[in-house]
């Protein structure tokens, strides 16, 4: 008779208090989803998922916190918030993907590196310059990537058009930006 | 008008065009813009998948600079920028604690009190489309365009809320104050895959070409869009969707405030047409052309139209005459092309043969519609039958 309706499991202490924490960054609750999927019907990279939006809302409401942070979907979404604009319940499931990318980061449980390394070559460059540097950017990421000409086909175009600088453009207040980040990292977030 | 100004990381850099043409848009409408003083990037996609805090104040420096300066509202053109800085904005103001810790992590007052707005926003509601359409002194007239919102213009709906998330009107109606046509389709906004066009591209590229793919079905000659990394992925990186794809595009891609600033009579070169990778300044060559060709094709439809109608009514006529000729030659046959009892069809001919007006009635209906003479036919008979019963009782 029940065999539709969502059924709460109990959740292991554990899984709980991070879900619980996930559910409090994101700022939406994931009891709210009677996994409809409409999410999924409208999510534009749901082709490529392991787990569909659905799905991940479904393994958070299971307590299977674990195996939601080494989805690789996570790190597929675009962020492009059609999910969340869309959802009939107001679950804001864009922002779960983005709790889940953090807290995946955070506990070292990335399938997919070259985003991490791509996000960590970016901040390094905005914490240096105050400013994004493109073509150190890309040189860094393909080099720890081992990709070396990737994106080849752009960046000469690219120079030939003055569409990106060799050097970085820097701020002024370059000691102010370093310090945010500090202060970031001491407070650990949010 | 004053306004503070962000051009973001990009206006320096792979959006050029965008920042250039931004700023001739701004000058074309009388609006100052003063550029935030050592702005800094404000984190994108790379602060927000590492942490919350450090994504909400890099845009917050940037709010406060705004703030310090009395500068008031922001203008944000690139789609991500804008949804950067608007985030932070919106969370400071909904939590007073958060937008504290922003406080003591800028390390700067910071009231959240500058609200930054989009290019779309700025065009359509600061400037106005009125004041866009006086502007214009080389209308895009033949350009047939699809505008591309892409995702982070119209959502989150908290965020944006300008417009309508799923079919909005704005870019349209700026296109259209141009001279241009501004096409229905479906993908306007679709992600055109943002940054997995680096890291994943097998996935990027396939969300490129159904963008790309779907404005050309809807029967568009050139994308215009109002986010740097939609540019970037439709126009820099066309060709290499188009080779994985296995189809031919070489569909122009346009930032909204060039075509507004050559509308406004700016040389394409001026505004960096010349740097897209899918070759764009053609198309505009070509649009005068279109323009004649679009009027003339209009101006030869109508008189055509009103020719056709006339020698249709004079066919008609001579056809009804026809008929009615034919009807009063032999009566019988012609009655029992209406109706097979040949009682009925008697009291028809009767009818028809004393009352002109009947008769040219049938005649009309007989050459349009077959079904419907028909059906008159057996009405008449019918009538005059219970007109006759009444007569006798």
């Amino acid at each position: 008779m029940l065999g539709n309706t969502v059924v709460k499991l109990s959740i292991e202490n554990n899984s709980a208090a991070l879900l619980a924490r996930i559910e409090k960054e994101a700022g939406t609750s994931v009891n709210l989803c009677y996994q409809c999927g409409k999410c999924s019907a409208g999510c534009p990279v749901a082709f490529a998922m392991d787990y569909t939006p659905r799905k991940v809302i479904r393994l958070l409401q299971l307590g299977m916190v674990d195996e939601a942070l080494k989805a690789d979907s996570i790190w597929i979404c675009a962020t492009c918030e059609t999910c969340s604009t869309r959802c009939p319940r107001g679950v804001d499931i864009a922002s779960l993907m983005d709790t889940l990318r953090r807290e995946a980061l955070a506990q070292g449980k990335i399938t997919d590196k070259k985003v991490a390394v791509f996000n960590e070559a970016f901040l390094d460059g905005v914490r240096s310059f105050g400013r994004t540097y493109e073509a150190g950017l890309l040189m860094k990421h393909n080099l720890k990537t081992g990709q070396l000409f990737k994106d080849a086909e752009l960046g000469l175009p690219m120079m030939s058009r003055g569409k990106v600088s060799l050097f970085p453009h820097k701020i002024k207040a370059r000691n102010e930006i370093k310090k945010i980040f500090d202060r970031v990292n001491k407070m650990g977030g949010e | 008008m004053k306004l503070g100004y962000y051009p973001g990381c990009s206006g320096e850099g792979s959006a050029i065009e965008y920042h250039r043409s931004t700023l001739k848009t701004a000058e074309m409408l009388g609006v100052e813009l003063v550029e935030l003083d050592d702005w800094n990037c404000c984190g994108a996609t790379s602060a927000h998948n590492t942490n919350k805090l450090l994504s909400l104040a890099l845009p917050a420096r940037n709010l406060a600079i705004a703030e310090k300066s009395g500068l008031g509202d922001i203008l944000a053109p690139c789609a991500a920028c804008y949804s950067r800085h608007k985030g932070a904005e919106i969370a400071a103001r909904r939590d007073d604690a958060i937008r504290q810790k922003i406080e003591e992590v800028i390390d700067m007052e910071f009231k959240a009190s500058s609200t930054t707005i989009s290019i779309l926003e700025f065009l359509t509601q600061k400037v106005g489309i009125n004041k866009i359409r006086d502007k214009v002194t080389q209308p895009l007239k033949g350009m047939k365009a699809a505008c591309y919102y892409g995702c982070l213009l119209v959502r989150p709906v908290e965020y944006t809320g300008f417009d309508d998330p799923e079919d909005p009107q704005t870019m349209d109606q700026i296109v259209q104050a141009l001279g241009a046509q501004a096409l229905d389709w479906a993908y306007k906004t679709e992600c055109c895959g943002a940054s997995l066009a680096t890291s994943r591209p097998e996935i990027g590229s396939k969300m490129i070409y159904e963008v790309l793919r779907n404005a050309k079905e809807a029967g568009a000659e050139c994308i215009v869009t109002a986010c740097p990394l939609c540019m970037m992925n439709l126009d820099m990186r066309q060709a290499s969707a188009e080779k994985a794809w296995g189809e031919k595009f070489g569909i122009p891609i346009y930032y909204v405030t060039e075509l507004v600033a050559i509308a406004g009579g700016t040389d394409p070169k001026e505004v960096g047409i010349d740097l897209h990778f899918v070759e764009a300044l053609t198309y505009l060559k070509t649009l005068p052309a279109k323009a004649l060709q679009m009027e003339a094709e209009a101006e030869k439809a109508k008189p055509q139209a009103k020719e056709k109608q006339e020698m249709d009514e004079e066919a008609l006529k001579k056809k009804v005459a026809a008929f009615i000729k034919g009807f009063q030659k032999n009566p019988e046959k012609m009655a029992a092309r209406f109706i097979d009892n040949e009682e009925r069809a008697g009291i028809l001919v009767e009818l028809v043969s004393a009352d002109e007006k009947k008769m040219a009635r049938l005649a009309e209906l007989m050459i349009t519609d077959k079904g419907k003479a028909v059906k008159a036919a057996e009405a008449f008979v019918t009538g005059e039958i219970k007109k006759r019963e009444k007569a006798k009782v």
